[in-house]
């Protein structure tokens, strides 16, 4: 008896200990009462951590110290970022939002953000234009500063060309279609019709709308705001060529981002995709050790972005002027060419492109591709694109139903246009 | 369990009160102290608390947010619109194709379900060797998560190289797309359903099959009865009050049926398909609040499905009642 009370206790002290520890980390501004603890929220994998930054910053600045939370995926975590800035409560000092998100954001709840276009350190020049103006309000102030976008290229094999008798390097592939997605098709049935057997051109129509669409500055909306998704020359040129992909049997019949997808990389299903920088880590992820040196970087028929994110500061955070300068910090071209090296993610800063870190990076596993010349291209080309309202809901109307129902469900394009009209009145009707 | 027990005790002594009246129901002169008289509700007052907190208030609140036109980008702006939500929900092919899939899942899934359970419960009944183990296997899917279980069950039906397809095409049979087809994918959704309960049941009948006197079925064995007609005219009957009883828990887990769609709808799965031919009410709950930002009209999808069980419920009741009475007769 008297010894397991001996051992309660002498397990009582490090439990005290712990909790202690524990109060004074959840306190603010810590024990000293000097320290200024900075939260950032995000979701995916943004690599602030993994690059070392936070550790960087609280280096550079003793006194502070970030903590990240992350949540996986953005649309659990985009929803609750609207509720929490909502209530008022439960914010980070520094939040990312996704490009898809940044419109609903800044036109809405823009007052509820500060404005971070006249912060100490911030000047409009260092970024690319149109990721300026997608985080400005209509009033003038820029609420969000970008950090990585996402300019597209296509991913190809190369070991498949060279059996269907294409050419293989990747100037010479770029040249093949460049200017029109038009010719990249023509490729495909170049292609189809000297395949190797079991492999297809591409891996999905829904991929390719994307990459397609967001080459148009004006897709959904036009400049004035209206809506234009059932007639805007963008979105019926970039459906009728996912639908011309689908009737020439140029698809893999794939969604993106589904585990059929992850295993037809790894089976090496299909010979291209059109890829964005944030799409390399995954296709050398699921292709694995087998496609090491087989897939090479061209750059697309067109200049276009698809996807992309932002740091935006919260007016109901608590340490507004600290998580300013943290996000002014983290956004400069230095710190995104960091992310770069780290993760390929590409920054939205062109002070970065000539970097050398970026200006002469080339992946092995993609066949030593410059993919930062590449892409740095990509994204100089790339239109200003007119973002509105409801942008997710209106991608996933085509993107999850109508591309699938002619792709997937064999349905025609007709009567999937419609069910795609039908899907948007529905979703943008409060 | 406790289901069970009033309509098995029945043949056992119809009609004779208990001899010994327990002692704390003896009724006593004394008047109980105020405090005394209060203690069990105190006792009971965290719960209610709770409920009150984290049932009630969300049930109430949810009602007054479906009266209003409320959007998650700016949720603290209501617009009363009084029933609109509910009237537009009446013209809405979204929301009635969502509550006729529902409906259509509900009844493949939980009818083989109940009726393998009741065999499964039957065979495990008799003397098994090793009988521990085939029980915990039994319970084991039910162990398992929504979300690892659906999972797996759409790796094993994909299109390309999915297991079944697979032992289809061994068979001779062309490959199903079973996520993008119509029954393909219900039947493909409700098969997880199944797996995941089946099991559940089996043991809840089994444990109310121990109830069963056991001479009934001596008896009917030295009558000559097969193991069939024993399950038939035995079992079943005895086992009436946990068949509701089950019955009614598959009802409400079939109307909230939710995770097994989305997971195996993939990227999009709140659509529940590309022609939303698996979307229940559940994930058009999800997709009109989480997806679509409508909240007001999420709420009013969520009290309608609440409306939908209490009408269940109730009809339930009055069918529930019809077989007391001709019995006490």
């Amino acid at each position: 008896m008297r010894g397991s009370i001996r051992i309660r206790r002498a397990a009582l002290l490090p439990a005290v200990l712990l909790t202690a520890a524990l109060l004074a980390a959840c306190a603010p501004g810590g024990a000293d009462g000097r320290t200024t603890t900075l939260t950032v929220g995000t979701f995916g994998v943004f690599g602030y951590r993994q690059a070392g930054l936070y550790a960087e910053y609280e280096r550079l600045h003793p006194g502070i110290r970030v903590r990240e939370s992350v949540i996986e995926r953005n649309d659990v975590y985009y929803p609750q970022l609207l509720t929490h800035l909502a209530a008022g409560s439960g914010l980070a000092d520094i939040q990312a939002v996704e490009v898809g998100g940044i419109h609903d954001v800044a036109a809405a709840r823009g007052d509820l953000f500060e404005d971070l276009g006249k912060a100490p350190g911030v000047r409009r020049s260092t970024w690319l234009d149109w990721k300026w103006a997608q985080a400005t309000t209509p009033d003038g102030r820029t609420i969000g500063l970008g950090t990585d976008i996402g300019p597209v290229a296509v991913c190809y094999r190369k070991d498949y060309f060279r059996k269907a008798g294409l050419p293989t390097d990747r100037a010479a592939v770029g040249r093949l279609w460049v200017g029109d997605w038009g010719g990249y098709l023509r490729i495909g049935q170049r292609y189809r019709d000297r395949a190797p057997a079991g492999t297809v051109f591409t891996d999905s129509a829904a991929g390719l709308f994307n990459a397609v669409l967001h080459g148009y500055a004006e897709r959904y909306y036009d400049r004035s705001g209206r809506p234009r998704f059932a007639d805007s020359p963008a979105v019926r040129a970039s459906w009728e060529l996912a639908v011309r992909a689908v009737r020439e049997g140029l698809t893999a019949r794939l969604k993106q981002f589904e585990k059929p997808w992850d295993q037809a990389y790894a089976n090496g299903r299909f010979a291209t995709v059109a890829c964005p920088p944030w799409m390399l880590g995954y296709i050398k992820e699921k292709s694995g050790a087998a496609g090491h040196g087989r897939w090479d970087v061209a750059a697309a028929p067109r200049p276009a972005n698809w996807g992309g994110s932002f740091l935006t500061v919260p007016r109901a955070g608590r340490h507004r002027a600290a998580a300013i300068a943290l996000a002014t910090w983290l956004t400069a071209p230095e710190q995104q060419t960091r992310l770069f090296v780290k993760q390929a993610a590409i920054p939205s800063t062109p002070a970065a492109y000539a970097m050398p870190q970026v200006a002469s990076a080339h992946n092995p596993y993609f066949g030593d591709a410059p993919i930062g010349q590449i892409f740095a291209a990509a994204a100089r080309g790339v239109p200003t694109l007119v973002i509105g309202p409801d942008e997710q809901q209106i991608g996933s109307a085509f993107v999850d139903v109508g591309i699938p129902q002619v792709e997937q469900q064999g349905r025609s394009p007709a009567a999937a246009w419609a069910a795609v009209q039908r899907e948007i009145h529905n979703a943008v009707d409060p | 369990m406790t289901a069970t027990a009033p309509a098995l005790e029945e043949p056992a002594g119809p009609g004779e009160r208990p001899a010994v009246r327990p002692p704390d129901a003896a009724p006593s002169r004394r008047r109980p102290g105020r405090a005394h008289r209060y203690t069990p509700y105190a006792f009971l007052a965290p719960f209610f608390l709770c409920f009150a907190a984290f049932g009630l208030f969300p049930l109430l609140y949810t009602g007054w947010t479906s009266l209003h036109r409320v959007e998650l980008t700016s949720p603290d702006h209501m617009e009363w619109v009084g029933a609109h939500n509910y009237l537009r929900l009446l013209q809405d092919d979204f929301f009635l194709n969502a509550l006729r899939n529902t409906f259509l899942l509900g009844v493949l899934s939980t009818v083989p379900q109940l009726l393998m359970a009741l065999g499964l419960a039957q065979l495990l009944h008799y003397r098994l060797r090793a009988a521990t183990f085939w029980r915990v296997a039994l319970l084991t899917p039910y162990a398992t998560s929504v979300a690892a279980a659906s999972l797996v069950f759409v790796m094993l039906y994909g299109r390309d190289y999915g297991l079944v397809n697979w032992a289809l095409g061994a068979a001779g049979l062309g490959p199903v797309d079973w996520q993008n087809g119509t029954w393909s994918a219900r039947l493909a959704v409700s098969s997880i359903v199944i797996w995941r309960w089946t099991g559940y049941n089996a043991l809840i009948y089994l444990a109310a099959l121990r109830a069963v006197p056991e001479e009934l079925y001596e008896s009917a064995a030295l009558d000559g009865a097969s193991r069939a007609r024993q399950f038939i005219h035995i079992t079943v009957p005895a086992l009436r009050p946990v068949i509701a009883f089950t019955l009614v828990v598959s009802a409400i887990g079939a109307t909230q049926l939710f995770g097994e769609p989305l997971l195996f709808g993939g990227a999009g799965g709140q659509k529940g398909g590309p022609s939303r031919q698996f979307q229940t009410l559940g994930l058009y709950l999800y997709e009109q609040g989480w997806f679509d930002y409508h909240l007001g009209r999420a709420s009013a999808v969520a009290w309608a499905m609440f409306l939908i069980l209490l009408a269940a419920g109730g009809l339930y009741a009055l069918a529930a009642r019809r077989p007391a009475r001709s019995a006490g007769r």
